[in-house]
């Protein structure tokens, strides 16, 4: 059997070819601190790909692809690999979704989601270069922009 | 067809050009009509979390003259916003005793916010520096009315043109009708890179100027806006610019204009247009605010109207 840097497990979720230093972020977003099963991360493994890159594996857990967009601004070479029997079922990449709504704050101090407790909404009008519109300021912001 | 029945109004970019021309015929047609009864029994919504006098009173006058009732605020300080109560459940509150809602905030998507928590129409009367539409139609009926076509014209944007947000979207909006644009502003005070970005990606003929001297002669329309002081770090710098930005009859003959040049302000001026413009054939900024009557009946008629 090959030889994985985080161990097995044997059903569940791997979310592979995270940039390293947003790893921790990808975990805060998915909210795996709620998971009740495994959970592994890996920070710094070699990929050929990424130099290093960042790997978060969720026991019983079967993650669908909505779900994992909401991390397609801040990891957008993630794979998604589905495990059952220690095997590899299914593998999907991120897309960036149409509206990313709660991940991103808009940058208008004076925008109503801002306030309120608000959740922020951004309408994705262009992908690559990704290029986001507030739902409610209607302001654009560009990758330099994104706080997250 | 266009029908714009319990649509809300948030933003210009919300139409295209046949709904924008809808909804100035209709216009039209309420400026030859007596107060009627369509909106009988019906209630509008007036909150007005900024002061505003033009745009609420206008709207108060175009509901009552269309057979409505208005209930509502001038000012946050009696409401419950004032003990700290979210828009969202101030509107859904609210939206309990009427059937359309006018709101006007300080804070920018203000209006969508609204119109996502509620059911009945939204109606934005300016939300902060973002967006101001019917302020909008009016600028545009103003200039079909005066200029008798919106197509192709050279229009003249004027002045602080970078919080102007009444700028912003008429910009946008003439934009669907074969408009050239020349933007005359204070190096500080520039159209936003994304309005000229914008207009440029909708093949729009666009052009930048610190001074009116020059360009003048080419112009159909000139849209003014007021300088403001608090724009300015430094006031002296803000007397440079302000002299500079100042109309009149003399400046005018001195630079040359078309003889039927149409000068439009959204009103408040300062002295950025001197009164000696008043009563030339130039002038239609007064008339630019009356049209706020004609033109507010047919957004409400349209939206909540029975055909
Ligand atoms: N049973 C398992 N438990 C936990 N992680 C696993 C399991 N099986 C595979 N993985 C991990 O899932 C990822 C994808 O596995 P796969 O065997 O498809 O590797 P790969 O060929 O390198 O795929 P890719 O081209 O996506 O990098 C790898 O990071 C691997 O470590
Ligand atoms: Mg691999
Ligand atoms: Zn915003």
């Amino acid at each position: 059997m090959k030889h994985l840097d985080v161990s097995a497990i044997k059903d569940g979720s791997v979310i592979d070819h995270i940039e390293s230093k947003s790893t921790l972020k990808v975990a805060d977003i998915l909210n795996i601190q709620n998971e009740e099963q495994v959970v592994l991360v890996g920070m710094n493994l070699t990929s050929k790909f990424l130099g290093k890159k960042g790997i978060i594996k969720i026991g019983g857990k079967i993650i669908d692809q909505k779900e994992v967009n909401k991390i397609a601004l801040i990891a957008p070479n993630a794979s998604v690999n589905i495990i059952k029997d220690y095997e590899v079922i299914k593998k999907f990449k991120v897309a960036v979704p149409d509206i990313i709504e709660g991940i991103v704050k808009c940058f208008n101090p004076n925008c109503i989601s801002n306030y309120y407790n608000t959740q922020s909404k951004l309408h994705v009008v262009n992908k690559n270069p990704i290029k986001l519109q507030c739902h409610y300021c209607e302001r654009i912001m560009n990758a330099k922009d994104l706080v997250i | 067809m266009v029908s714009f029945k319990q649509r809300d109004i948030i933003s210009i970019r919300h139409f295209n050009k046949e709904e924008l021309l809808y909804i100035l015929d209709l216009a039209k047609k309420m400026e030859q009509l007596d107060n009627t009864d369509m909106l009988k029994g019906m209630v509008l919504g007036s909150l007005f979390f900024e002061p505003s006098t033009r745009t609420r009173l206008s709207f108060e006058s175009a509901m009552k003259r269309l057979g409505g009732m208005v209930i509502g605020f001038a000012e946050p300080g009696v409401t419950s916003t004032a003990k700290g109560e979210s828009l969202s459940d101030s509107v859904r509150i609210i939206e309990g005793y009427c059937d359309i809602i006018i709101l006007r905030h300080y804070l920018e998507g203000s209006a969508q916010l609204a119109a996502d928590v509620v059911n009945i129409p939204v109606i934005n009367a300016g939300d902060g520096a973002n967006q101001h539409p019917t302020q909008t139609f009016l600028d545009l009926y103003t200039i079909q009315k005066t200029k008798g076509t919106l197509e192709g014209l050279t229009i003249g944007f004027l002045g602080d043109l970078k919080y102007g947000r009444t700028v912003h979207s008429l910009a946008y909006a003439l934009a669907y009708f074969g408009a050239e644009m020349h933007f005359v502003s204070p190096n500080s005070l520039r159209m936003p890179e994304d309005c000229i970005d914008e207009l440029k990606d909708r093949k729009v003929k666009c052009h930048e100027n610190e001074s009116l001297a020059g360009i003048s002669k080419k112009l159909d329309v000139l849209y003014c806006t007021r300088i403001q002081k608090e724009r300015f770090a430094d006031p002296v710098e803000f007397e440079k610019v302000r002299g500079t930005y100042r109309l009149s009859k003399s400046v005018l003959e001195e630079i040359g204009i078309k003889n039927d040049l149409k000068i439009l302000h959204p009103l408040p001026r300062v002295d950025e247009m001197d009164e000696s413009l008043d009563t030339t054939d130039f002038a239609v900024y007064f008339n630019q605010a009356r049209n706020g009557v004609p033109v507010r009946k047919a957004i409400l008629a349209s939206v909540l109207g029975k055909e």
